[in-house]
């Protein structure tokens, strides 16, 4: 019989949507301070200050999310445990793997039926962990760079021992774009798996429940 | 009113130092003005003022300037661009012992003075270099007088109280080291790592942060503070870009596009232009070059970088934002490939989505489906 499962909890959801919005903001206004596209006009206004102070801002929201969800990695159920999102550290998580990627690939016939992450998907928002990580500490060695003799470039002086500055925006843009990338995947992936899995999946981020048959996992 | 002599007062120098200075030539006027002006330079209160002209009178400093892998171009800078008398001040604050581009000795009779006075002077002079070190090859790349810039740089940096590298070769290899580095050249520090060192990078160095530097040193007997690539503070502390005088026009949103639109024309931020200034550490836009007459971005081009550790290599191309990527083509910037990157992502879901739409007998609990009337 089919149960009502709660699935992803309330940090869960929530920092993922607050993930979502600043990861959003921060594209939009970091593409611009990178390329600023338009050109204001004779009185200016603040043009660029406002864009930087948003992206800041962004960054900083970005920066508690991740901080309140990696907390929730050790707090929460086991779909947020960060044990989730190392499928292969268990045969049947390897086994899984394989399976879901042959779906995805066209090879094989069956979905992983799951009722967290499939072991694909959990392996490419580990890889996302790292990159926003990258991205926020990246962000911050170069945002430190206004005052260095402050205590932000202290902290992050170590980065640009390890790397020159220019070659840590080229990453810095990089990174966008991979997480652009990764966008467009997730969410055509959430469509296809909504409809594939008839499970709740794309609701599931919103309410939290999913429809699970037990003697299908 | 009229004629009377500046007074001393103000700044507390003494009478006594001022007519000293009046007997060699130096007005009292420019002494105090080039007291002052290093004490600014070297952002210490105005009371330290006393105690640089104390310092610039008793001290004379035997100095060896030497010469690698270089332009001879931090020679011209510091003989050229200085405030009026700071030149005169200069020969009679410090004694250069050996200097290749002002001395008029030559050959055997040069090499003899300059380790004369490193044997005379052991342990007190101030050493000064410029050029990058080539250590390829043993050091065959730069030798004078049969000795290589290796050994001789050795040599001196041992014996030397303390070693000023003037420019962007000495003190990080600089453009003799840019990729491929076919000298294997290095700066002073990598050359003779824990050596006690101040680096005066820039190309060429500004002669007023080299005097300032030579001024603290007379008048505190030591070096100035570094940050962590030895650059001295009150010269490279903070960002260009924070101090430009083009920073409004950057938090604005009023960008030069070309070097020719009406945008350069009225003195718009350069960022667009590839100005490094975001990334560059100097005191260029306060202190300016050739007796605060200019420097790069008030004349319209953008920073470089020049003070930076591999500015050739890392701030290249000098008209873009961002290096270029490793592999593309010289046309492809980071965000072109980017760009192209989400494109293909886009496209290849695309197509995988109208396959999956095909798929038969793949979806989950059909047995569950009832479908509606």
């Amino acid at each position: 019989m089919l149960e009502i499962r709660y699935v992803w909890e309330i940090p869960v959801r929530v920092t993922h949507w607050v993930n979502a919005l600043a990861i959003v903001v921060l594209s939009i206004t970091g593409t611009f301070i990178g390329f600023p596209y338009l050109i204001a006009g004779v009185d200016g206004g603040f043009a660029m200050g406002w864009i930087r102070f948003i992206h800041f801002v962004a960054a900083y929201v970005l920066t508690a999310s991740m901080l309140v969800r990696i907390y929730w990695m050790f707090a929460g159920n086991h779909h947020a445990s960060w044990r989730a999102f190392i499928p292969w550290r268990t045969t049947e998580g390897r086994r899984n793997f394989s399976k879901m990627l042959r779906y995805y690939t066209f090879t094989g016939k069956q979905i992983s039926y799951e009722v967290g992450h499939n072991p694909v998907a959990a392996v490419a928002y580990a890889g996302v962990f790292v990159l926003i990580i990258i991205q926020i500490v990246g962000g911050f060695a170069l945002y430190a760079q206004y005052n260095p003799d402050g205590m932000m470039a202290a902290w992050t002086a170590w980065i640009l021992t390890l790397i020159d500055s220019q070659w840590l925006r080229l990453i810095h843009h990089a990174i966008m774009w991979l997480l652009a990338g990764f966008f467009i995947n997730h969410v055509y992936s959430a469509a296809l798996m909504d409809i594939k899995e008839r499970n709740g999946t794309l609701s599931s981020i919103f309410s939290g429940y999913r429809f699970i048959e037990p003697k299908d996992l | 009113m009229k004629n009377e002599p500046v007074r001393s007062e103000a700044v507390g120098i003494s009478e006594e130092i001022l007519r000293k200075w009046e007997a060699k030539g130096v007005s009292r006027r420019d002494f105090i003005k080039f007291c002052t002006t290093m004490t600014a330079t070297l952002a210490l209160p105005l009371t330290f003022a006393p105690k640089i002209a104390a310092a610039l009178e008793d001290k004379r400093l035997p100095v060896i300037w030497v010469e690698y892998q270089s332009c001879s171009g931090d020679s011209e800078a510091f003989l050229r661009a200085n405030q009026p008398t700071a030149a005169e001040i200069i020969l009679d604050i410090i004694s250069l012992e050996y200097a290749e581009v002002v001395m008029a000795a030559a050959g055997h009779q040069a090499e003899k003075s300059k380790w004369d006075a490193m044997e005379k002077y052991k342990g007190k002079y101030l050493l000064i270099v410029e050029g990058s070190i080539p250590t390829g090859e043993g050091g065959v790349y730069c030798t004078v007088g049969g000795e290589s810039a290796v050994e001789s740089a050795k040599k001196l940096i041992k014996n030397a109280a303390a070693t000023i590298t003037v420019g962007t070769c000495a003190s990080y290899g600089g453009l003799p080291a840019a990729a491929p580095n076919p000298t294997t050249a290095v700066g002073v520090r990598d050359l003779v790592p824990g050596a006690t060192i101040v680096n005066l990078p820039g190309c060429p160095v500004n002669a007023d942060n080299l005097t300032a530097t030579l001024v603290h040193f007379l008048t505190f007997g030591k070096l100035p503070a570094v940050d962590a690539i030895g650059r001295p503070k009150f010269a490279y502390g903070k960002r260009i870009h924070d101090n430009c005088e083009r920073r409004a026009h950057f938090d604005a949103g009023q960008y030069a596009e070309s070097f020719d639109d009406a945008g350069h024309r009225q003195g718009h931020c350069l960022y667009k232009l590839g100005c490094k200034g975001p990334e560059a550490f100097h005191n260029c836009p306060t202190i300016r070059y050739n007796e605060g007459l200019s420097w790069p971005v008030m004349a319209g081009h953008g920073c470089i970088g020049c003070a930076s550790p591999g500015f050739w290599d890392t701030m290249s191309p000098f008209y873009r934002r961002l290096p270029q990527v490793p592999g593309f083509g010289v046309e492809a910037t980071a965000d072109k490939i980017g760009l192209g990157l989400v494109g293909a992502t886009a496209a290849a879901f695309a197509v995988h989505g109208v396959a999956s739409a095909f798929r038969k007998g793949d979806a989950m609990e059909s047995d569950k489906v009832k479908v509606e009337e």
